[in-house]
């Protein structure tokens, strides 16, 4: 059950493993993700979805295995490194400058892409093209009235919404989404998720996502793979995915007789 | 949903205005009166001491409050902008006193002997900036600071051990260019009614040099490179994951501290025309900026300014006026005690609990806090 691709990966990872002493995170997973396509990755708590994620964008270093963005090889890049090339995440504890305004926040990520960083001499404020595109992108998220409120005074809703807005802003080529409905009420997700179908839908972006809700996975899902005590056990088209005896037993949770 | 017009506030910052002073002080403007006001009269101070007050101790202090600016200022970078503890910042004053005081003494005091004395200072200070900061601002906060004061406290026993070159615990007196002596006249008339000599100048030169690298130091933290330091010290984690190198940044803002701070040191020992380990060395100086910081306001230039001026008035002045209000009380029993001269440094720390009690983001924290 593997999706067959023609066309260079824009995420591949091979044979991704990593062990915390004798425990096996992350074992062995490789997987090919191809530009213009939403992936679900689904799993039990605990099957190493995070940790995938950790490896794929660096705050974690593989055992073994490697990371390919764009037919580059990453794994021994450090997160910054990875970012440069085209890999945004948004994280699943809200993970933001608690004390710098929404606007601030994503300037930042604005600046970073813009390779402004280094500018030493300038006044930050002279670069309007910057502060105009984090204030499109807080359009973008429908936090525009917001911009002047440091992130530590916005609902939860608001920062999962402006962790987003950081992540649309580094306009990256692979996004991944670490359970971004996570702790919304429900009249918040749906613009979560319109948010993150609208991404999918403008030009070749490469998607990944975790995700719990089931309903939100199959509706959005071009491919669903599901991870299972740190191992890859299916990967497919999402109806038949969810329909599986693997993810009916490791995802639901139901005892599947076995023959 | 229709984006709703941003709220007014009081104070956009995004907004440019345009503006002489508002480039000088890169768009960060006191914002309060009150602030404005205290900044305007400090700097009119300073700028017209030798003019205001007579006798050399006056203009000993403003000189010793225009270096304090500077190396306070320097040390805000790391602490109050970019979170960073160290405390090898009077290693790098240090360098930079000892940088002058060897090539002047060595070579002769000459223009040409101070300016390599401060580039090879700078030099050095960069070296170990780099260092320091590559092999250590990857690990903890805690650790990095454990070895900044490892590597500071040898710098201070290799100073005093090394006496062949740095004159060991007696230091180094030495001679300025001889513009900058005092028998030097640049008018053979007064200006204002008072002679325009090389002391004046040497006093001049700390006046304006100060300066400049104070107004360096404000835009660099008002730079695109200024911001991103905020943001590590906000959230490192997430400033790497914005693609920002961390370990490169924080490298960046140590030497910058670090070279900022030579400059004081070379213009506190062209001042004295001594250098030695109790001038800019010592762990007491170390101590003296964590609290003008602190006093003053961290995260904040203008607080440099602000607790620099504030502590070393009251070191050099407290005492004189503990001895005024001594005697003044005479006969009465107790309180002459009390406020004996010889217990200024009790009340210098008891000011101090009660400022950081009083004014927990500084007196620029309060000021600003006042306003709005």
């Amino acid at each position: 059950m593997t999706a067959s691709t023609t066309t260079t990966p824009a995420l591949e990872t091979r044979g991704l493993t990593i062990r915390f002493g004798g425990h096996v995170a992350v074992n062995d997973v490789s997987c090919r993700f191809t530009p213009g396509t939403l992936t679900s990755i689904v799993g039990p708590n605990g099957a190493g979805k995070t940790t995938y994620f950790n490896l794929i964008s660096g705050q974690l270093r593989a055992s073994s295995g490697q990371v390919i963005v764009g037919g580059e090889d990453i794994t021994g890049l450090a997160p910054s490194a990875r970012t440069k090339r085209g890999l945004g995440r948004a994280f699943q504890l809200t993970n933001l400058f608690p004390q710098l305004t929404a606007l601030e926040n994503v300037r930042l990520a604005v600046q970073s892409r813009a390779d402004a960083g280094w500018s030493l001499l300038k006044v930050w404020n002279t670069r309007r093209d910057l502060i105009e595109q984090a204030e499109a992108v807080l359009e973008r998220v429908r936090l525009a009235d917001k911009r002047h409120i440091a992130p530590k005074a916005l609902s939860h809703g608001d920062q999962r919404k402006l962790e987003v807005a950081l992540l649309i802003a580094m306009e990256p080529k692979v996004f991944m989404f670490d359970e971004p409905t996570a702790g919304m009420s429900v009249d918040e997700v749906p613009t979560i998720l319109e948010l993150i179908n609208d991404i999918r839908q403008r030009g070749d972006a490469t998607v990944l996502l975790v995700e719990h809700k089931m309903d939100v996975v199959r509706s959005l899902s071009d491919r669903i793979i599901v991870l299972h005590n740190g191992a890859l056990v299916a990967d497919g088209d999402p109806a038949e995915v969810i329909a599986s005896p693997v993810v009916q037993e490791a995802y639901l949770g139901v005892e599947v007789a076995r023959d | 949903m229709t984006s709703s017009p941003a709220l007014p506030l009081p104070f956009d910052e995004t907004r440019r205005r345009g503006g002489l002073l508002t480039g000088l002080l890169s768009s960060d403007l006191p914002r309060s009166r009150a602030l404005s006001f205290i900044l305007l009269a400090i700097f009119v101070l300073l700028a017209a001491t030798p003019f205001l007050f007579s006798g050399s101790q006056p203009v000993g202090t403003a000189a010793k409050i225009c270096v304090f600016i500077v190396l306070v200022a320097s040390y805000d970078l790391l602490l109050g902008y970019s979170g960073i503890v160290s405390f090898a910042h009077t290693m790098f004053f240090g360098i930079g006193g000892y940088g002058i005081a060897i090539a002047l003494e060595r070579m002769g005091p000459t223009w040409s002997s101070a300016a390599i004395g401060l580039i090879a200072a700078l030099a050095l200070s960069a070296v170990l900036a780099i260092a320091i900061g590559l092999l250590s601002l990857r690990v903890r906060a805690i650790f990095f600071s454990m070895i900044t004061l490892a590597v500071a406290t040898a710098a201070a026993v290799l100073a005093s051990q090394l006496s062949e070159i740095t004159g060991g615990e007696d230091g180094l007196s030495f001679q300025l260019p001889p513009a900058l002596r005092p028998a030097f006249r640049l008018f053979s008339e007064p200006v204002f009614g008072t002679m325009i000599n090389g002391r004046l100048l040497a006093y001049y030169l700390v006046f304006v040099v100060s300066l400049l690298v104070f107004l360096a130091l404000l835009r660099i933290v008002n730079s695109p490179f200024g911001r991103v330091l905020q943001a590590i010290r906000e959230n490192e984690f997430r400033a790497e994951a914005l693609g920002y190198r961390v370990v490169a940044y924080r490298t960046a803002a140590s030497v910058i501290s670090a070279l900022a701070a030579t400059i004081a040191g070379a213009l506190m020992a062209l001042w004295l025309r001594y250098n030695g380990p109790d001038t800019t060395l010592s762990f007491s100086i170390m101590i003296d900026i964590l609290l003008m910081v602190v006093i003053g306001g961290m995260g904040t230039m203008y607080g440099a300014v602000i607790g620099a001026a504030l502590f070393v008035l009251a070191q050099s002045y407290l005492q004189v006026l503990m001895g005024a209000g001594s005697a003044a009380l005479a006969g009465i029993p107790l309180l002459p005690n009390l406020i004996h001269p010889d217990r200024w440094l009790l009340w210098l720390g008891a000011l101090f609990i009660i400022s950081v009690y009083a004014f927990p983001g500084g007196v620029v924290g309060r000021l600003r806090q006042g306003k709005s």
